[in-house]
């Protein structure tokens, strides 16, 4: 295939990925902005008042960058994870691999899908954040880069999940078991400062931390954690997941017998 | 000239231990419509997976107009079209999309990929459906929609894995018309089918696989030739209690109007007739008991050891 041929495989697949989401928005895109308003509500308007400040800044300033990040990290793994899962459930993954399309087109057409579900799930819960508070940027490029990058790293990590997934059961059990987890304890709703020096040193292992803290830095300019250190966290996962994927795609890896 | 597709020594066990195929070659010339025959469970789907590139081969060599699927997978999955058995389309997706789209896997540009989606649908009798989900669609409609998805980037090689299973014989008839005239414009095909009236009325060439093995390839012609013996069905205008005696023929009372006579094929029917006609019984119409060509595929994979046929 020549470099055109492979763009308008990549074209076609990401927009199939985008009308997928884009069909059904009241399942993929309105319960974030629900589930994000709740947590305003509760933890911004009814609680956070009675915290005070966090690092200088009133709680529910503090706990908007970590509730937009949960919402593109949840979705463009969910994205990703369904979408290829079902493909392979529904035998509609037959499709692309009888075509001559590169496998690193199949998994960037994917991951473009779950990429651009987080990040259209991220500026519909910053929209809704706009009725609880008024939101200052501190670095647009920070912002913009932490949030793409996260989204990537999340989406690769649910194709993995859907390609070693048997049942519909599988797919659930790591974003439940894990990632909900792992998110809740990566500094949303405080920072690790707060916690005693043993429990600093075991949040430092969770790579979601570095995520949430060098975004909030793009916001209020405030981190928990080294921005180099956020950004090498992040594209060492990129790496090692991409690579990882591919080879899951090369050996056939839940899609070939 | 290369064939339109080559296997060589082809094998594949799966991990359960499972020997699908044992060694099979075959070539299917350029332009030729081909019949791959054999029962449940002897390999048919096995080989056509390895074919398209969704089950990895054990062992062997496969080429689709000389370019082989390991080493030159890129080419050799341009040349090919694959209707699966199965129904494996997005059944949440408008038809429109899903030809679309197939186009749009092989680099076909947008505009392009709909302006072809737009002559296979309406080639195929589905354009007024375009806009329906996939699901909407009737069993018959499903399979003609696989069709047009196989065709959107104009395979020189097109396969078809039972392509009429539970399709009405109008349906079906139709299908077979519109294959004969792609193959007619040049597309070589392959076609597995449980309908044997199907291969025999279409293809020009049949192999039988059974147990993972080639039992027979050769052309349908001579495949037929070797059948000895015919067996007809006689419909008889005046109701009969009990069948004369008919020396030399080998004929059985059905029922009180019908008669089923075996007849060789070295023998010249007129004695039959002449012989029936001495005993005042009237013929009024005459029929195959069966397809020619299933009394062959049953003879061969029993004579193979096959158990629990179903052709």
């Amino acid at each position: 295939m020549t470099p055109q041929q492979k763009f308008t495989a990549f074209r076609t697949i990401l927009t199939k990925e985008v009308l997928r989401f884009a069909r059904i928005w009241i399942q993929t895109v309105l319960p974030p902005m629900i589930t994000t308003a709740l947590y305003f509500i509760i933890f911004g308007n009814l609680i956070g008042p009675r915290i005070g400040e966090m690092d200088g800044f009133l709680y529910m300033d503090f706990i908007v960058p970590g509730l937009i990040m949960m919402s593109v990290i949840t979705n463009s793994y969910a994205n990703v994870v369904s979408s290829f899962y079902g493909s392979k459930f529904q035998r509609h993954i037959e499709e692309m691999l009888v075509t001559p399309v590169p496998n690193y087109v199949i998994l960037t057409g994917f991951i473009g899908g779950g990429v651009a579900r987080g990040l259209t799930c991220g500026i519909a819960v910053t929209l809704v954040s706009l009725f609880f508070t008024s939101l200052s940027i501190h670095n647009l490029w920070v912002m913009f880069s932490m949030i793409v990058l996260t989204a990537i790293l999340f989406s690769l990590a649910g194709f993995i999940n859907g390609a070693y997934a048997k049942s519909f059961d599988d797919i659930s059990i790591i974003p439940t078991f894990i990632l909900t987890p792992l998110t809740y304890l990566g500094g949303i709703f405080y920072s690790i400062k707060m916690l005693p020096e043993f429990w600093q040193n075991v949040s430092l292992a969770n790579p979601i931390l570095y995520m949430i803290n060098a975004f909030r830095y793009g916001f209020l300019g405030i981190s928990d954690i080294r921005l180099a250190a956020s950004y090498a966290i992040s594209i060492a996962f990129i790496a090692l997941l991409y690579g990882f994927s591919i080879l899951l795609l090369r050996t056939g890896r839940g899609i070939r017998t | 000239m290369t064939s339109a597709l080559s296997i060589r020594d082809l094998k594949k066990t799966y991990k359960n231990g499972h020997v699908a195929l044992k060694g099979i070659s075959l070539d299917v010339a350029r332009g030729d419509f081909f019949a791959l025959l054999g029962p449940n469970g002897a390999g048919k789907s096995t080989t056509i997976g390895i074919i398209a590139s969704l089950i990895n081969k054990t062992s062997g060599q496969v080429s689709i107009f000389g370019h082989d699927i390991e080493t030159d997978t890129a080419a050799a999955k341009s040349c090919l079209g694959l209707v699966p058995q199965e129904i494996n389309f997005n059944q949440f997706e408008p038809v429109v999309e899903i030809v679309a789209n197939q186009a749009g896997y092989y680099g076909i540009p947008r505009a392009e990929a709909f302006a072809r989606a737009e002559r296979y649908l309406k080639q195929l009798g589905l354009w007024e459906k375009r806009r329906s989900m996939a699901r909407t669609l009737s069993g018959g409609m499903k399979r003609r929609l696989m069709i047009a998805r196989a065709l959107v980037h104009e395979p020189r090689l097109l396969i078809l894995d039972e392509p009429t299973a539970g399709v009405d014989i109008e349906i079906r008839r139709s299908m077979w018309q519109f294959l004969r005239e792609i193959n007619a414009a040049g597309t070589t095909i392959i076609l597995t089918t449980h309908y044997l009236e199907e291969a025999e009325s279409l293809c020009r060439h049949v192999a039988i696989i059974d147990e993972g093995e080639l039992i027979e390839n050769t052309s349908t012609r001579q495949l037929l030739n070797t059948l000895h013996m015919e067996t007809f069905i006689l419909d008889i205008q005046n109701p009969l209690a009990r069948l004369p005696e008919l020396s030399g023929h080998s004929v059985r009372l059905v029922d009180e109007c019908t008669l089923e006579a075996d007849v060789s094929k070295d023998r010249a029917m007129n004695q039959l007739f002449h012989d029936l006609s001495t005993h005042d019984i009237k013929v009024l119409s005459m029929r195959n008991k069966s397809n020619r060509l299933e009394q062959l595929f049953m003879r061969l994979v029993e004579g193979n050891g096959s158990t629990g046929v179903e052709p």
